[in-house]
């Protein structure tokens, strides 16, 4: 059996734009003093004439960065998720998003799996604050793989964009041929009795829940949703159509995120019981990451449990 | 500066002041105290030092301006508009329902217009993110940007400066409207700013005071900024806010308000006497 491969999240995107910054010339990299943290570190020693540190002062790089846009860059600026979309919104707000400059927002450490840091710096709000703001793309990669896709798709894209990346080495799901289109969920495996809707490194969750709940008799539809915003809602549909029950799965709180963007389009147009498996409107804590995510329940039992009771919603 | 440039100049800043008064009457919305506060400020920007093209405001090179206390918008669409960015007759239209003339600067509706501001203490941080862009593309354009005394209590004032001098910035100048009131009162009152020259001094920069209402002293202090390698330059211009409509002048509560058509046709009278008096002068 071949050896699964585990990569953060965050690594993808440091290699990823180092790869940006050999073809093109207008493509700026900012960063808050968290450059080894974030990855951006490579960016620099790759490109140091196109690597700009702000300091301690997500606000100001914010600033700077739409003020780079507005001249015809592209600008990637980072930080960890927590201070990036929580610290500095207002600016991300009215600086980047109302004047809909070419800022993409390279935001790591996202959710609970920063581990032993603790509630400080486990952000699980950003998703919510993020989809607020009208035209802002909000990218959650499920491995290294689609992390990467996701960098060079955000660069392509015209506008402000929000990519939230993990510390923690996930397991990768994708395969090279992998085609990442900003917009578009995409079904990992069929089912009929309920689908699983799951982003970031609960994609992989989800599909062991599947396999958990197929040996159950459970026939699960697997569906990654790698964009949170625009929401692909036809998949949504067709799943909810197709399966009768919904579980959203995600890295962050049950409020405001995935779970909120897939209620909302099942809401208005296909009713269906949606089950959210997520974190539970509360702050983290200190912990190895792995053990955290159990106590979380941001894991495959928890999506199998989700599941049964899905099912057994349905009419 | 020569008599007949300086009448010029003059002139062009009193009819901004009758424009920026005729938008926030129209609208019965608006900040009229710090727009008029700052009208030698773009008068001088925008006819001289400004290198700007109402018929390309997007060119590349262009020297960028942000006016990042937003809400003295009527003064810079005054400015624009007597310069030809877009019609005169459009001031009209200001802050209503179907106009492209947004209560505050944007970005993407107002030609001429270079960075969308009105959240205080941001359109600083942009500022600096062009001029730091100026100098990635080894481009000559200069980046110019108003403040409140007010805003510069925003720490995110002070982020932009320590950053703007850590990065040598020196097309970068900073202009505070030092008009000494806020909102809730005079800036000492509220949360006092000063002094300003020594923290901008502290912070790098190269700093000049000036009666922000005196074009000889505008000229003197752009034209120095101009000298100065390696650092920014910041402006700390002393205005009357409220300037040149009588009733209005160093009054606090001509913050936000717009005028009840009585008052408006005095501040018309007075501006308008003013305006004659320069034109007798030519």
């Amino acid at each position: 059996m071949s050896e699964i491969i585990k990569t953060a999240t965050r690594d993808a995107y440091g290699k990823a734009l180092v790869e940006l910054g050999n073809t093109d010339a207008k493509i700026v990299v900012l960063d808050a003093d968290l450059a080894a943290a974030t990855k951006t570190g490579m960016f620099k020693k790759a490109h140091p004439e196109k690597f700009i540190d702000c300091g301690i002062a997500e606000g100001n790089m914010m600033g700077v960065a739409a003020g780079l846009a507005s001249a015809g860059y592209t600008v990637f600026a980072s930080s960890f998720a927590m201070f990036a979309a929580g610290r500095a919104f207002e600016q991300v707000r009215n600086s980047i998003g109302y004047p809909h400059l070419n800022v993409k927002i390279g935001a790591t450490h996202a959710g609970i799996s920063v581990g032993e840091d603790g509630a400080s710096h486990q952000c699980c709000e950003d998703i919510g604050l993020m989809r607020t703001i009208p035209d802002m793309v909000i990218l959650n990669p499920a491995d290294d793989v689609e992390a990467r896709l996701c960098v060079l798709a955000a660069a392509k894209h015209n506008g402000p964009v929000y990519m939230r990346f993990g510390r923690l080495a996930v397991p990768r799901v994708f395969d090279e041929n992998y085609d990442f289109q900003i917009g578009k969920g995409n079904i990992l495996k069929e089912g009929t009795d309920v689908t699983v809707i799951a982003t970031g490194l609960m994609v992989n969750e989800a599909l062991v829940a599947a396999q958990k709940l197929s040996d159950d008799g459970v026939s699960v539809r697997v569906v990654n949703m790698a964009t949170i915003k625009p929401i692909d809602r036809d998949i949504i549909i067709d799943s909810a159509k197709k399966t009768g029950a919904l579980v959203t799965a995600e890295e962050h709180n049950i409020i405001g995120g995935l779970g909120s963007a897939v209620s909302e389009v099942v809401c208005e147009t296909v009713p269906v019981p949606v089950l959210r498996v997520g974190v539970e409107d509360t702050f983290g804590k200190s912990g190895p990451a792995l053990e955290l995510l159990h106590i979380f329940g941001l894991d495959a039992d928890n999506i199998v449990a989700k599941c049964k009771k899905a099912v057994a919603l349905k009419k | 500066m020569n008599a007949s440039l300086k009448n010029e100049l003059e002139i062009f800043a009193v009819k901004s002041r009758l424009l920026m008064l005729e938008g926030v009457y129209n609208a019965k919305a608006g900040h009229p105290g710090g727009s008029l506060s700052i009208a030698e400020l773009l008068s001088y920007l925008y006819n001289v030092e400004l290198r700007v093209d109402p018929n390309d405001p997007h060119d590349e090179n262009r020297d960028r301006f942000v006016l990042s206390k937003g809400h003295a918008a009527p003064a810079l669409y005054a400015a624009l508009a007597l310069k030809g960015f877009f019609p005169v007759e459009d001031i009209k239209t200001l802050r209503k329902a179907n106009s492209y003339l947004q209560g505050h600067p944007s970005m993407k509706s107002v030609p001429g217009v270079d960075m969308s501001t009105g959240s205080l203490g941001q359109g600083v941080s942009a500022a600096v993110g062009m001029a730091l862009a100026a100098k990635l593309d080894n481009k000559d354009y200069r980046v110019y940007t108003i403040l409140g005394d007010g805003e510069i209590e925003e720490g995110q004032v002070w982020e932009a400066s320590m950053f703007a001098s850590a990065k040598k910035l020196d097309n970068l100048v900073v202009i505070v409207d030092n008009n000494n009131l806020q909102i809730d009162g005079t800036v000492e009152e509220v949360n006092s700013p000063y002094p300003i020259p020594e923290k901008f001094m502290s912070f790098g920069f190269n700093t000049i005071e000036i009666d922000g209402n005196n074009l000889d002293e505008i000229e003197s202090a752009l034209e120095k900024a101009k000298t100065v390698k390696g650092r920014p330059t910041a402006i700390i211009a002393k205005t009357v806010k409220g300037k040149g409509v009588s009733y209005m002048e160093n009054q606090v509560n001509w913050h936000g308000v717009a005028p009840n058509e009585e008052l408006y046709n005095v501040a018309v009278e007075e501006l308008t006497a003013q305006l004659n008096a320069l034109e007798g002068e030519k």
